[in-house]
């Protein structure tokens, strides 16, 4: 193949396509496809939804969940073996003694620590252990913002409503109303220490449009508005000089056989593990998008791999709507550097449509995510109206110079810096030309399951955030993921700390649970190799793989 | 019909092989030449740098984070072969270049200060008190160089200098805290951190409470829509469809 000739960041015949979508946009500008029927929306997912498509999932075979689906790259780490040999590991003394462990710190680990300290618990007596670094996190990378009906033409019973609707109305009723009820304390709380969210002239949040919402309730820091709320929480958590280790991620838990009472860490550097003895534990280590399900590209951090599912799994923690996943209708599809990456639906809130290669509006820019999705998918493999990139990944275009069109001139500039800049490192101008786009793995939808206050059905262990389940049903709508997090996180901090007033005991530390877990393994007839938590993707080249010998 | 969806999550999985398992080496038609850490390996061209050290054979536990360039993790110092300069960038944001030589910062152990916000307030006290060295500040203009985000770093020490938190907090706002101005500042600045305090001071001081959520958090006390909600949840699921579906969608 031939150099490609590349004109302002796109190849040639990817430019005359564009040249497409500048002629029809005049005509689009002022017209908007109409939102589908309930009917209209099954059709697609059910024609193009990764979730609905077959193949994909299979039934866990045992534990709590028998029975349920889950997609097979999640199934294949529950039906795996620990990372330790219970018969064969040593639990030394205590490395720690705490009264709180957090795993996990994103917004929801880092918010449960500020209230589990503002409700009594001692600073010292709590600790926050990280895989990476704190911080490191979907939480940090959440463009598009929050929900909170805070407007006087919105209620917490719209929030509601919207909230189920998107869900399938799977949702779990006592945690949505939790989370609806709770979310403008949550932002008055996130003000009064310091966050900048965007306000208009006369001091009023500015609160935008989003997919399958019904008001205006979408409340953002620019596009960095998961940074914006996490840098603000760190910051006010090492104010407070909370401990927290990082680069120690949990590779099991403790249990006296039925109350979780102690994790195992490891040292990522130097392979020494470490016994933490707590009275109780939230688990809050996020979602699984690195496991690529069905192939996808993800939006997710590198150590978002199903962890604290696994963990939580084999203790006994009962999990729900395992079997469905959140695909991002819009994840970059070009460059090849920035497959995957989240571009925002703030972007679609403001104007932004998909466009399909004859340059036509083929689809609502605002449904939920996985009807967006779908329709896009349809489009681009079922009507054959995509873009083909130069390395084979087909995609629509999202029309973003729409947005200063409509909202006036330098609208992007200010509302969007990181996708601008994203996409200037490629010598792309989202000012002036469209960026192709397709779906990518984006949410774990399903997870542990919790009562309203992040318990669950172990004594002992909490769990916020997204590897938690029940809140979003089967399917999230945007700007309610910092929500869940913020809003259980602060729900299992203030949760434990009341449970550690009433002076509980610590307990014993054993892997009573692992015997019950290979007794169960053995029983359903699996047999593998197959050891979990992963904690990272494996992302090395194969042939360098393939020559790779352990030495030390 | 089965069959024709199945193909279609085929064909999706293997056009997007090359990013979730890697790229394989027969449909490389590029390479380029880069040193890490002083070794030379030879990777397919139009990677990031932190895809080439991948495809090199490095696994990431340090210097890797949100690989969409939010988090700051992959902070990396380069110099381009037949050029002295040292550069500076991120990883996950930066394509592989022929004559790289790189290295990853793992760490960046800048000094932070305690404080309780409450007891601060915008303005130039609050430096002196909290960050007194933010004085020492060259007015090199290095920091403003080495930001990977093309953030006027020199122009909002100025700012915090003078105990302008507004112009602060405003242009240090697309901040990932990287830590690369820190370690190229003569003058042993820790700005990100500096920008940090004053961005929570313009939040919390410059930024109040609006009237609307003051008011919806009154009738949250209040318990106004308690049971309402209530009612909601435990509706019928042909009722709630029928709300879901008669809602009134508001225009921007």
């Amino acid at each position: 193949m031939a150099e490609l000739k590349f004109i302002g960041g796109y190849p040639e015949y990817m430019r005359k396509l564009i040249d497409v979508v500048n002629k029809t946009r005049p005509q689009r500008k002022d017209y908007t496809p109409k939102a589908m029927t309930m009917a209209e929306r099954e059709e697609v997912l059910k024609l193009c939804h990764p979730d609905y498509a077959p193949g994909g999932k299979r039934q866990l075979l045992f534990g709590p969940n028998a029975g349920d689906l889950a997609p097979n790259e999640v199934a294949d780490l529950i039906e795996a073996h620990p990372l330790i040999d219970p018969e064969q590991f040593i639990i030394t003394n205590p490395d720690y003694t705490v009264d709180l462990l957090i795993i996990g710190g994103g917004l929801a680990g880092t918010s449960a620590a500020l209230l589990a300290n503002d409700n009594g618990v001692k600073a010292e007596n709590i600790l926050l252990v990280n895989k990476l670094r704190h911080g490191d996190s979907n939480s940090m990378m959440a463009e598009g913002g929050t929900q909170a009906a805070d407007r006087e033409n919105d209620s917490p019973l719209i929030h509601y409503i919207d909230t189920i609707g998107g869900g399938h109305f799977a949702n779990k009723p006592d945690v949505v109303e939790a989370l609806v009820n709770d979310a403008p304390f949550v932002m008055e709380w996130l003000c009064n220490l310091g966050a900048m969210f965007d306000r208009n002239p006369d001091g009023s949040f500015v609160e935008k449009a989003f997919g399958g919402g019904s008001r205006l309730r979408m409340h953002a820091c620019k596009d960095y508005t998961g940074l914006e709320e996490l840098r603000v929480l760190r910051d006010e958590f090492r104010c407070r000089q909370i401990p927290y280790l990082e680069f120690y991620p949990v590779i099991e838990f403790l249990t006296d056989g039925n109350r979780v009472t102690g994790a195992i860490l490891y040292n990522l550097e130097t392979g020494e593990y470490k016994i933490v003895q707590a009275k109780a534990i939230i688990l809050a280590t996020g979602g699984f998008g690195r496991l690529h399900i069905r192939g996808f590209p993800t939006t997710n951090h590198y150590g978002a791999t199903a962890d604290g599912i696994v963990l939580a799994y084999r203790v006994g923690a009962k999990l729900r709507d395992t079997d469905t996943v959140q695909y991002h209708p819009t994840g970059a599809a070009y460059p090849q550097q920035i497959i995957g990456l989240l571009l925002t639906e703030k972007l679609r809130g403001m104007g932004a449509q998909p466009i399909n290669i004859d340059g036509e509006a083929f689809v609502f820019p605002l449904e939920p995510r996985d009807v967006e999705a779908a329709s896009f998918i349809k489009e681009c493999y079922v009507n054959g109206k995509g873009i083909v990139t130069p390395t084979g990944m087909r995609g629509v275009w999202l029309d973003t110079p729409l947005i200063d069109i409509k909202n006036g001139p330098g609208t992007l500039e200010k509302a969007f810096p990181g996708m601008l800049r994203l996409y200037k490192r490629f010598d792309i101008d989202i000012r002036k030309d469209p960026v192709l786009v397709f779906p990518t793995l984006h949410y774990q939808n399903g997870g542990v399951e919790t009562d309203p206050w992040g318990r669950t059905n172990i004594e002992g262990l909490w769990v916020a955030g997204e590897v938690s389940g029940g809140v979003h049903g089967k399917n999230r709508l945007m700007g309610n993921s910092t929500l869940d997090c913020l809003v259980f996180g602060r729900r299992a901090g203030k949760s434990t700390a009341e449970y550690l007033n009433s002076d509980p005991q610590f307990g014993k530390l054993t892997l009573e649970h692992l015997k019950n877990h290979k007794k169960m393994m053995a029983e359903a007839g699996i047999k593998t190799t197959r050891r979990a938590p992963i904690l990272f993707p494996e992302y090395r080249g194969k042939a360098v793989l393939a020559r790779k010998i352990d030495i030390f | 019909m089965a069959e024709e969806k199945k193909n279609i999550m085929d064909e999706i999985a293997e056009a997007n092989k090359s990013v979730v398992t890697g790229i394989d080496e027969k449909d490389i038609q590029h390479w380029i030449n880069i040193s890490i850490m002083g070794k030379k390996y030879r990777v397919p061209a139009g990677l990031t740098i932190m895809q080439a050290m991948e495809f090199a054979g490095y696994r990431f536990i340090r210097s890797c984070g949100c690989r969409a360039g939010f988090c700051g993790a992959c902070a990396t110092v380069y110099r381009i072969e037949g050029d002295y300069r040292l550069k500076t960038a991120l990883a996950c944001q930066t394509r592989a270049e022929n004559g790289m030589y790189l290295v990853q910062i793992p760490f960046t152990p800048a000094q932070r200060a305690n404080y309780d916000i409450n007891q601060l307030r915008p303005g130039i006290e609050a430096f002196l008190k909290v960050y007194p060295e933010i004085l020492k500040c060259l007015g090199c203009n290095t920091c403003t160089k080495a930001c990977p985000q093309d953030i006027d770093v020199m122009e909002y020490i100025a700012c915090g200098k003078r105990g302008d938190v507004e112009k602060m907090a405003e242009i240090s706002f697309d901040c990932i805290q990287c830590g690369l101005c820190s370690i190229r500042c003569p003058a042993e600045l820790a700005q990100y951190n500096y920008a940090q305090l004053g961005r929570r001071l313009f939040g919390k001081y410059g930024m109040p409470i609006p009237e609307h959520l003051r008011k919806r958090l009154d009738e949250l006390n209040q318990g106004k829509y308690e049971s309402d909600l209530k009612k909601l949840m435990t509706a019928p699921l042909e009722e709630l469809r029928r709300i879901y579906t008669s809602r009134d969608i508001e225009k921007e």
